[in-house]
């Protein structure tokens, strides 16, 4: 791969000089600040008094951190937030821990039914999350599960997705290191946890990235589940916050910025790394 | 869990040490599965039958489910809102998963061979994806506003071209709402595909050009057929994506929901209300099972027309 | 009135009963967002726990879109409120659901009701029940921008003719003939839909509804209030619906010259970085006034009983004081629910309640099946209109059809 990647990157130089590299460039280059318009008019509006909102200039004249003040004051956002990171957070370790000890149980043992049941896991991939809602909220009421943090999390516990993934990779780990390992009388769960597990480290931060995302983001189901503000995740808040606002755009933008901010933050650090774990969920999945 | 480090999973050691490999080995492996199997039948597979079951039902959450049979089939099947709903939930899809995945492709193709700023480039692509729908469809609401305060009423008018009604239009609103579905979705895709690229010989393009293939051929003959397990992936998921569409349309829309006139209503959304709006669960879950059946055989539509040809 | 001597006894029994348990109740009050009724809230139940060391009152908000749904939800969910706000137009919901109980006729009699509120609590009467009591009533009005009508150099309105000449000289276009300051605002899914119902079609010489409640503004006089109102827009350009999003956004901004909207907005303008006024609804040429009032009831969660029902019944006998409503009156801005708490002359001649006051005299009340449905019945006549060219007279009736539709549907 790395090989192959660097033959092309010397051929990409030597092309690059070409005039129709230029203007491709360019226009990637404009496309790409197109692209992120809606993120800076929302970062420039979020720094305007509600006066200045009608002057649609990019920077603002007389920026100001007020609307965060205002926005941030009453601890609101920060408990959304909070949520959020630890729904997000839980749901992926989950995802990590189980998909991937299915995965393996599925990729790496042998008995009967497992095509059975990997085909089972599988054919839920068939099942829209919106079919299952109606159910789901009829057992969370019936079990005291609307509005926790569990109700809010217990339907992404684990992903077919997630296993699919784990299940292809695991499929990747030599057999003779486990055994090796069986050898030296280790149980199975050891073997899993302690050998197969750091071989195939790629794919786990891959799975992590993916399931915090879609979990981060959610919108349909916590909004369903939740009654209580406090119990809000961050996308529930922000729409509510909004819709709460009697339409004032400078405090609108100022939230949706602050659900924006920490994402940007995390991205900036990790882009590699982020990048390669979507390529790779994306790729495999 | 980890406790199991230590201890095997059943009963006396004196027990275990007598089964023989393949056995322990059984034991361990549906040890491994006995919660997901748990987790699966019910959590997916039970509601799933369930969701059918209620969708025969008059369930209203306050009252207790009656059987009613096909009673809300038929009641959906008659309501013109209901193939309002339809329509609209197609056009996304019509729309929106060829658009996105041509620009997608597009950009992927040339972001591919850039090397200047390669990573700074990218990131102004990818950056959407990480953002949340619910805040990103006010930010866009905003921009759809008419003169004085929309962003994009304003550039078109200093232009000196008409304002345009966007959102409060019944031809311009569904357009409106799906932008920022693909402006989101772009960046995932955009990797997806450049990761296809990337996975691609480079011995194919040498071979290619030493037999003389142009640039416009290369794409045509090599790139694009090897490059179509990324595009069934993302056909797939970008349909099932436009098809369940819902933070964008609630999000902007929020004064008259799917509006104006249902020009704007998903499935999704029509779900939604039916189910939580005005608490009929049974009429809603029938709504759902032509959401699950249109979801199934998209699907299965786009694995068949995409399929290997052997 | 509840008596001050009852409200004691009251008092007193709650105050031994919280003695001998020697623990204090916890009960659960919710309402729907709105900044300055949320204010006036925690000001009625600081007021409230301070009489009452024993009781705490937790004060729970949802936004208003989809508050219903939280009502139902928690109710599925087993953890109702004790006391809980709905508007009059859901009693039948509410009532049918199970998810509010009658007034005990003993706590609250039915002779004082009558006798003390204005007779619109009459729609929170079911059978020999009442399922609640309001702190306020609301009524219309039309808010003016004062700078901006000054600037054009016209007076408020008093007529509808009026109306349209004073929006026409105060709307703002730019070049290319785009509305940048509204005349009038135009937004059929805030109270301009009530307007039209109680206010338009009577001035154009129809009903609204007939004497069994049945629809009745397919005529020509329901069409000729739709035609006017539709015209703002299209005929003379004064106004344009989603103009700032929202009519009252437009009009807080300064970038409408009128609004039409109800007493619960006086909080909200209160800031308004200009010199607002408000007058009367428009009178047709022949002078004929009509006015629609509404009001947010308090009523009794079906789950509460025991200690946590009486303390609910104290705290609504409070939200529903003379006291009360005062502070709600000052606060919000609406409009006392006791007759003697409102009509005083100090309220009628003030040059802001005096407009709603007088409004509240002339105004009908309508009665409701499913007030968000009905009002989206009128949402898409006017968007058919607008946006999709439908005639005048095909919108109506096919509005019209819909919502007897929501009402046949309602009455079963």
């Amino acid at each position: 791969m790395t090989a192959i990647t660097e033959t092309r990157e010397l051929a990409a130089n030597r092309r690059d000089i070409r005039p129709g590299r230029i203007i491709a460039w360019t226009l990637l280059l404009i496309g790409g600040l197109i692209m992120i318009t809606p993120l800076l008019f929302m970062f420039s509006t979020s720094l305007k008094t509600s006066g200045q909102v009608y002057d649609l200039r990019l920077i603002p004249a007389a920026p100001t951190f007020e609307n965060y003040i205002k926005v941030l004051g009453d601890g609101r956002f920060m408990r959304w937030f909070l949520n959020s990171t630890f729904i997000a957070l839980t749901v992926t370790l989950s995802n990590v821990f189980f998909d991937s000890l299915v995965g393996y149980t599925l990729a790496k043992f042998e008995f009967r039914g497992r095509y059975f049941i990997f085909l089972a896991i599988l054919s839920t991939l068939m099942i829209p999350t919106e079919m299952l809602v109606i159910p789901w909220y009829l057992m969370s009421s019936q079990l005291g599960w609307i509005d926790s943090y569990w109700g809010i999390m217990f339907p992404g516990m684990m992903t077919a997705f997630g296993t699919f993934l784990m299940k292809q990779f695991f499929e990747g780990v030599p057999n003779d290191f486990l055994e090796a390992a069986r050898v030296d009388g280790l149980n199975e769960f050891t073997i899993w946890w302690k050998i197969a597990m750091p071989m195939v480290v790629p794919a786990i931060s891959a799975l992590a990235i993916f399931t915090f995302l879609g979990n981060w983001t959610a919108f349909f189901w916590p909004l369903i589940v939740t009654t209580s503000k406090e119990l809000y995740t961050l996308p529930v808040g922000i729409s509510s916050f909004s819709a709460e606002s009697s339409i004032q755009w400078e405090l609108i933008m100022t939230g949706a910025a602050i659900g924006t901010i920490p994402t940007l933050l995390v991205f900036l650090a990790l882009q590699r790394f982020i990048v390669r774990g979507v390529m790779l969920a994306g790729l495999k999945g | 869990m980890a406790s199991a480090n230590a201890t095997s999973p059943a009963g006396p050691s004196r027990f275990w040490d007598r089964l023989n490999i393949s056995t322990k080995r059984l034991i361990w492996a549906w040890a491994f599965l006995a919660l997901p199997i748990l987790f699966y039948a019910g959590i997916r597979f039970y509601p799933t039958f369930q969701a059918f079951w209620l969708s025969l039902t008059n369930w209203d959450l306050l009252r207790p489910a009656q059987f009613i049979g096909l009673a809300n089939y038929q009641k959906m099947f008659a309501d013109p809102i209901f193939w309002k709903v339809f329509q609209n939930t197609f056009l996304y899809l019509i729309i929106g998963t060829p658009i996105s995945l041509l620009i997608s492709f597009v950009i992927a193709y040339y972001l591919d061979r850039v090397k200047v700023m390669h990573g700074f480039i990218r990131a102004l692509y990818f950056l959407p994806y990480l953002t949340t729908a619910a805040a990103m469809g006010w930010v866009w609401r905003w921009f759809y506003q008419p003169v004085p305060i929309g962003v994009i009423n304003s550039f078109l008018s200093t232009l000196g071209i008409a304002q345009q009604p966007f959102l409060r239009s019944v031809d311009q609103a569904l357009i409106s709402i799906l932008i920022p579905a693909i402006w989101a979705g772009l960046g995932f895709q955009i990797i997806i595909f450049m990761a296809g690229l990337r996975a691609i010989p480079s011995t194919f393009y040498e071979a290619a050009r030493i037999d003389g293939l142009g640039e416009w051929a290369i794409l045509r003959k090599i790139t694009i057929p090897l490059l179509k397990p990324t595009t069934v992936f993302l056909v797939v998921f970008s349909s099932i994506g436009f098809l369940r569409i819902f933070d964008q349309v609630y999000n902007m829309t929020t004064n008259d929901p799917g509006g104006p006139l249902n020009a704007t209503k998903p499935l999704v959304l029509m779900i939604y209300q039916t189910a939580f709006s005005s608490y009929q669960m049974g009429y809603a879950a029938a709504q759902t099972v032509v959401l699950f059946t249109i979801l199934l055989i998209v699907s299965l539509l786009q694995l068949y027309v995409l399929r290997e040809k052997k | 009135m509840f008596t001050k001597a009852k409200m004691a006894a009251l008092a007193a029994s709650i105050s031994f009963l919280a003695l001998s348990s020697a623990q204090a109740v916890e009960i659960e009050y919710w309402q729907y967002v709105f900044d300055s009724r949320v204010q006036a809230m925690d000001k009625l139940i600081a007021n409230f726990q301070a009489a009452n060391p024993d009781i705490t009152v937790k004060h729970t908000t949802f936004p208003y879109a989809d508050y219903q749904t939280r009502v139902v939800a928690a109710k599925v969910a087993g953890q109702g409120p004790d006391v809980v706000q709905l508007f009059y137009g859901w009693t039948d919901q509410f009532v049918n659901g199970g998810l509010i109980k009658p007034l005990d006729p003993a706590v609250f009699p039915h002779d004082e009701i009558e006798s003390e509120f204005f007779p619109i609590v009459s729609a929170m009467k079911r059978g020999e029940d009442y399922y609640g009591l309001p702190t306020a009533v609301r009524s219309l009005a039309l808010f003016y921008n004062k700078a901006l009508l000054d600037e054009a150099g016209v007076q408020p309105p008093s007529t509808l003719d009026e109306l349209l000449a004073v929006a026409e000289a105060t709307t703002k276009r730019d070049g290319g003939g785009n509305i940048t300051t509204a005349g009038i605002t135009m937004d059929m899914a805030g109270q301009d839909h009530h307007w039209w119902r109680e206010t338009l079609i009577r001035q154009f010489g129809g009903a609204p509804y007939d004497a069994e409640g049945n629809v009745a503004y397919d005529d020509a006089a329901g069409a000729a209030a739709l035609k006017f109102y539709t015209d703002l827009q299209t005929e003379h350009k004064v106004g344009l619906i989603g103009f700032m999003d929202e009519g009252q956004a437009a009009f807080r901004a300064g970038m409408a010259a009128m609004t039409i909207d109800g007493t619960f907005r006086l909080g909200a303008f209160a800031n308004n970085p200009f010199e607002w006024g408000v007058v009367e609804l428009p009178a047709n040429a022949e002078g004929l006034k009509s006015n629609y009032s509404s009001y947010f009831a308090n009523a009794i969660g079906a789950t509460a009983e025991g200690e946590e029902l009486e303390a609910a019944q104290k705290f609504l006998a409070y939200i529903s004081s003379p006291e009360a409503m005062e502070i709600w009156l000052a606060t919000v801005g609406e409009l006392p629910a006791r007759r003697d708490v409102a009509l005083t002359e100090a309220n009628l001649a003030d040059p802001i309640r005096g407009p709603f006051l007088k409004g509240l005299e002339y105004a009908q009340t309508t009665r409701f099946y499913d007030e968000a449905a009905q009002r989206q019945t009128s949402i898409d006549m006017v968007n058919r209109v607008l946006l999709e060219g439908q005639s005048i007279e095909d919108s109506i009736a096919q509005a019209a059809a819909a919502e007897q539709g929501i009402i046949d549907a309602g009455r079963q």
